[in-house]
């Protein structure tokens, strides 16, 4: 490959604001024909904001684009669907009651009638052409979340793309998914496609891409061959010094011995009324961490429910230190030392609410004076968290006017200053910077060396890595192997998620 | 009752409910329509209640100035009136995103004003409501024995049952158009993703909708009763929201719907004719409490469209 070649997509000076934000300034960015381009950068650096202002679903303030050399106005994915240009979006974008036939074609085919069996003949041959398996009159509702992602890559081929934009598409995946995805990639690299590989995991960077373009804050700090960087190299642009990560005090075993958490035999069901908890067993010591480690939708949100007191459980028993609290409710349950963590924060806070009252909010009657709520008591409580915690909020900004890292502070110090003895605490760190996900993350560590039991949830297995003692893999609502930390590679959860006994 | 006569009263009543069913049917698919792509029109009983005047308004003018094709004049007023209610609707609540309940009963609140005041300004205050002489029924196969009265309808029964039916079937299922209306209703942000217009296919939707709702209303003035009054549509808009989702979205099942509504409106005004011993009130309120009934039995796993209700907004 020469480097005069004529890009396939060039991008240059992009500019986007929302509001305040400054989501990109001034950003360049040049693909070349027929490779795989990470574009790396932590949450929030901007890559995903670039690509969809390539792909039509921004609009740019200032900046121009160019494909194959040609200047192009792209004004909606349907102008960049005739340049070429195809994007598998984090969140999919299929309709889920429809078969992947009709998912594929739709917005294809001008002419009026339908033709459903010729459609599916053609999507199949698209299909095998790639080598991607999938059957052509399955419900989208019924397939894997790996299947859909196939079927999102392979719209965006029956289209004939010939840029193929992909936003953290292994953040979904197990292991094993992710290697048949970058045996895709390589397929349609050889095929003279160019791909653009969103993610903020370098080793995958590192893996499969032939370039590499950093953003950080919004702009491009650098751009290089893979293979003349190292992973070092990479992270020190990403966030702009060297990462220092967790120092988790494997050393010292807080774990005591008496279980603070216990489920003994527990069953509990979905929204939807079907089984998601299945004859769920496990014990969390007091000074422990449990991860537990699974793919979106085997019934780790039922889990967390069940613990905090808000879903009912069908059968089998709970105990928080001995205590019994099986279908108590969430208050007993917090009386009785759970702590809750949830996963969809903006869900835990009251929005329009100040800072103070959430910061108060599950134990409003502390706060309460004949009847009355004492403001100045209020106040104090914020004013002490705020500093303890380095909240960058005052006590009386409405909470969601902030950002995600700091409203996780604020329910972590509602949370901890209670120094409760059970921790459920799910998903974490999702869409913090990095600097918040380290403050997170060391939070966690000290409470758990203040002798705290910590079930951590998350669909981070770097995460559930560095921060457990113990791992625990979850499979269609049951436990499938609890794991030593020590013993746990990346491989080995990978084959028990997709449910695969060793 | 005889065997005869209860076979008479069989197909007297069978009759009555194909001609009751008819407009609810127009309104029913109308709304199969607007609900397909995401909306929800609330202004259905106002344009129902506007294509009747409408239609009665132009057709009555069209007769006095002596054109023989006036009872079409005013079935393609009313379509047009549909049209335009339609296009406010969905600029209302596709354009700017507005609250569809709001906006579709801003809508049908802005069709009664504008018809009663149309109303008075046309016709002016009279002793006796002005007529028209309506579409007369017709009968492909005359003089066939015991079905003869089920078989004279109107034209626009035909056409709703044998047409309109079928056609909105292939149209939602087997045409590309309708593979979008579906897509931009279930999930708008991946049929934007894929190309598609989402605000086209709702503007196109409503406007089908409004044409449809108006053609509903113009059946009770232009055929059924040859006259306008304030009482015309009496609700029937609102009870094709019910009979949507008792169709789950589907026009085949619509049909069924409009003729169980309409079976309703034509045994109880035979029963009250009969003298049967129950205050005619009650009989009134059948059909009503049996589409409720219905809707609570068939509605209650209803399979809303992903998108129902929601405006769709890129950013």
């Amino acid at each position: 490959m020469t480097t005069d070649e004529v890009p396939a997509v060039r991008m240059r000076g992009i500019w986007k604001r929302f509001g305040t934000v400054v989501a990109n300034r001034g950003v360049d960015f040049d693909l070349r024909p027929g490779e795989i381009h990470a574009l790396l950068g932590e949450n929030g650096a901007g890559k995903s904001t670039l690509m969809r202002i390539l792909y039509g679903l921004y609009r740019a303030d200032a900046g121009t684009i160019a494909v194959n050399g040609a200047p192009a106005t792209i004004r909606s994915p349907h102008d960049a669907i005739a340049h070429g240009i195809g994007m598998v979006t984090q969140h999919f974008a299929l309709v889920s009651p429809m078969t992947v036939t009709e998912n594929v074609i739709l917005g294809c085919d001008q002419r009026i009638r339908l033709d459903l069996k010729a459609a599916q003949q053609q999507v199949s041959a698209a299909a095998d052409r790639v080598g991607l398996s999938i059957d052509p009159r399955a419900l989208v509702k019924d397939l894997s979340v790996g299947q859909r992602q196939r079927v999102e890559i392979l719209k965006a081929l029956y289209r004939q793309a010939r840029v193929l934009i992909l936003d953290e598409p292994t953040a979904v995946l197990v292991p094993q998914e992710v290697e048949q995805l970058f045996a895709t990639l390589r397929r349609l690299r050889q095929e003279g496609v160019s791909v653009v590989f969103i993610s903020h995991k370098l080793h995958e960077v590192m893996q499969i891409t032939d370039r590499v373009t950093v953003m950080r804050a919004g702009e491009v700090v650098g751009a290089a061959e893979t293979s003349r960087v190292t992973p070092t190299d990479l992270a020190r642009m990403m966030v702009g010094r060297p990462t220092i990560g967790v120092i988790k005090p494997r050393t010292i075993s807080a774990a005591q011995p008496q279980a603070a958490l216990q489920l003994e035999g527990v069953s509990a069901r979905n929204n939807k009324g079907l089984p998601a908890l299945r004859n769920l067993s496990l014990e969390v010591r007091a000074g422990e961490i449990l991860g537990v480690a699974g793919v979106a939708g085997n019934g780790q949100t039922e889990l967390a429910q069940v613990i905090e007191g808000v879903r009912p459980v069908t059968s089998g028993r709970l105990l928080v230190c001995g205590q019994d609290i099986t279908n108590a409710g969430p208050r007993r349950a917090m009386d009785a030392g759970v702590g809750r963590i949830p996963e969809d924060r903006h869900e835990s806070v009251v929005g329009a609410m100040s800072v103070a009252y959430n910061m108060a909010l599950e134990h409003l009657d502390e706060f309460t004076r004949s009847g009355l709520i004492d403001r100045r008591r209020l106040r104090q409580h914020a004013e002490r968290l705020i500093g303890q915690y380095q909240i960058r909020a005052r006590p009386d900004d409405p909470i969601r006017t902030l950002s995600g890292g700091n409203m996780q502070k604020v329910i972590l110090a509602r949370v901890l200053d209670r120094n409760p003895r059970v921790i459920v605490v799910s998903q974490p760190t999702r869409g913090l910077d990095v600097a918040a996900t380290e403050y997170v993350r060391g939070k966690l560590v000290e409470q758990r060396q203040k002798g705290a039991a910590i079930l951590l949830i998350s669909e981070d297995l770097d995460e559930i890595l560095e921060l457990s003692d113990r791992i625990a893999v979850i499979y269609e609502g049951e436990i499938r192997q609890i794991l030593d930390a020590g013993e746990a590679t990346l491989e080995a959860l990978g084959l028990l998620m997709a449910g695969l006994r060793r | 009752m005889s065997e005869a006569s209860l076979l008479a009263f069989l197909v007297g009543l069978l009759a009555a409910t194909l001609r009751v069913a008819t407009p609810l049917l127009y309104a029913t698919i109308g709304e199969v329509y607007s609900e397909r792509s995401g909306v929800l029109n609330l202004g259905i009983e106002g344009v129902m209640f506007l294509g009747a005047f409408v239609g009665f308004a132009a057709a009555a003018q069209a007769e006095a100035a002596g054109w023989g094709a006036y009872l079409w004049v005013g079935l393609v007023a009313a379509m047009i009136s549909g049209l335009l209610m339609a296009l406010l609707m969905a600029l209302l609540s596709v354009t700017l995103g507005l609250n569809q309940h709001v906006a579709g009963l801003g809508i049908t609140l802005l069709c009664t004003g504008l018809a009663m005041f149309g109303f008075r300004l046309v016709f002016g205050e009279r002793p006796v409501l002005p007529r028209i002489s309506p579409f007369s029924q017709l009968n492909p196969f005359p003089g066939t024995p015991i079905l003869d009265p089920l078989l004279n309808q109107y034209l626009l029964t035909y056409l709703a049952f044998l047409v309109l039916v079928p056609a909105s079937v292939w149209v939602l299922y087997h045409s590309n158009f309708g593979l979008q209306l579906r897509a931009v209703g279930e999930n708008p942000e991946a049929a934007d993703a894929a190309g598609i217009n989402v605000f086209r296919i709702r503007y196109a939707a409503l406007a089908i909708s409004g044409v449809l709702m108006a053609l509903g209303g113009a059946f009770l003035s232009l055929a059924q009763l040859g006259a306008f009054s304030p009482g015309i549509v009496a609700g029937r808009g609102w009870v094709c929201i019910a009979l949507v989702i008792f169709a789950r979205w589907d026009p085949l099942r619509a049909m069924f719907g409009a003729l169980l509504f309409g079976g309703m409106f034509a045994l109880q005004l035979r029963l009250q004719t009969q003298g049967f011993q129950l205050p005619y009130e009650v009989l009134l309120a059948l059909p009503y409490l049996v589409t409720i009934l219905a809707l609570a039995v068939a509605g209650r796993h209803a399979p809303y469209p992903g998108a129902y209700l929601k405006p769709y907004r890129r950013e």
